[in-house]
């Protein structure tokens, strides 16, 4: 038997949690490259006039537009997708981490859970290596009940150590993208 | 090739007439390498940000200062070989039309702190009519000194986005930056108000 607090939580869906969390912490600056899972989260912050939200052409470069906003004093986040995150590496290790910039990564993870794509796959297994050997912070989430916590404590702990951090949605948690779609 | 081909100018001469034309604490971000190198031999400034790597990265960086701070100009200044990195950025630019942003690109047609390899302008690509294409018509070629300066003076006055390109030489940098990339962030970060 679920509590009315534990109701609540289910009835709402990952990305509204998202956004609100977002801006409950004053991240403003959505850059993304587009990604099928993110597509609902990506609307409604184009559609909150308390987001800036646009796509850029890669994820390095959205990488840059997020490091020179936080410089000048505007909080953001990375949208992409798990072959998006395979192309930042070089970027990762000579400005995010060295520059001590509290870059906020979102990543729809694909490659796991269904996955029809073996390019995908096979990219899948790079990305929390390539976390792990920078020393970035990361979770992965499964459960829309630890979603906004982690997502706040994440984002809250990047500021305060000046360090990047990167949030994996699983498919147990979006849905994921099958075959069928 | 631009119409009237463009004087061939000298980086740091030009990166000089640049910054004296700074009098509100514009923001600068400059490339890795040379373009970086002359900046900071053009005299430090609390608003210059020094890239260490992430090639091509400039003018994305600029456009994130420019976004946060829409009251500030900033200059991205970035080299031939690194905007070659990140072509897609102009379009980004294009689709945003920040007005505080000026794009100057150092284009000596090598990658010449790796050899000197040529880049593709070597072989006909034209910068400008790239920016154009890209949709950015505020886009010209420095035909001279003098051109640059007005170029740069427009640029500083009026909305942008604004690109300039500039046929420079192939004299190597004067001087290098510090290589501690915590207290470049910090300085710029306190140059632009948001650390006291």
């Amino acid at each position: 038997m679920a509590t009315p607090q534990e109701a609540a939580v289910s009835a709402r869906s990952w990305h509204a949690i998202t956004q609100e969390t977002l801006k409950r912490n004053q991240v403003r600056l959505a850059v993304y490259v587009p990604d099928r899972v993110l597509t609902p989260l990506i609307r409604a912050l184009h559609e909150d006039n308390d987001f800036t939200a646009f796509a850029a052409a890669r994820e390095e470069e959205a990488l840059g537009i997020l490091t020179g906003a936080w410089m000048g004093g505007m909080r953001g986040v990375l949208l992409m997708q798990t072959s998006g995150f395979a192309t930042l590496p070089n970027v990762l290790a000579s400005l995010a981490v060295p520059y001590q910039i509290p870059l906020l990564m979102i990543v729809s993870e694909r490659g796991t859970l269904g996955e029809f794509n073996l390019g995908q796959a096979m990219v899948c297994r790079t990305m929390r290596p390539v976390l792990q050997s920078l020393g970035i912070e990361h979770h992965t989430i499964t459960r829309i009940d630890e979603l906004e916590f982690i997502l706040d404590r994440s984002i809250k702990q990047a500021i305060a150590t000046q360090a990047p951090a990167c949030l994996i949605l699983s498919p147990l948690l979006t849905g994921g993208k099958t075959f069928a779609q | 090739m631009p119409p009237n081909e463009p004087k061939i100018l000298n980086r740091f001469d030009i990166t000089k007439r640049l910054v004296a034309q700074l009098k509100h604490e514009e923001a600068v971000v400059g490339g890795i390498g040379n373009t970086n190198f002359d900046l900071w031999a053009a005299g430090r400034r609390p608003q210059n940000f020094y890239m260490l790597g992430s090639m091509g990265l400039a003018i994305p960086i600029a456009l994130g200062v420019a976004l946060a701070q829409p009251k500030r100009k900033v200059v991205a200044l970035e080299g031939d070989g690194s905007l070659l990195m990140q072509l897609g950025a102009l379009t980004t630019i294009a689709t945003l039309k920040p007005k505080n942003l000026v794009i100057v690109v150092m284009d000596n047609r090598t990658y010449q702190i790796t050899g000197s390899q040529p880049t593709a302008s070597a072989f006909g690509a034209d910068f400008v009519a790239i920016a154009r294409g890209a949709g950015l018509p505020q886009s010209d070629w420095a035909l001279d000194e003098a051109s640059f300066e007005q170029l740069v003076a427009r640029a500083l006055t009026q909305d942008g986005p604004t690109f300039i390109a500039a046929r420079i030489d192939d004299q190597p940098a004067v001087a290098t930056t510090e290589r501690d990339p915590a207290l470049l962030r910090d300085r710029f970060m306190r140059g632009l108000g948001v650390k006291e």
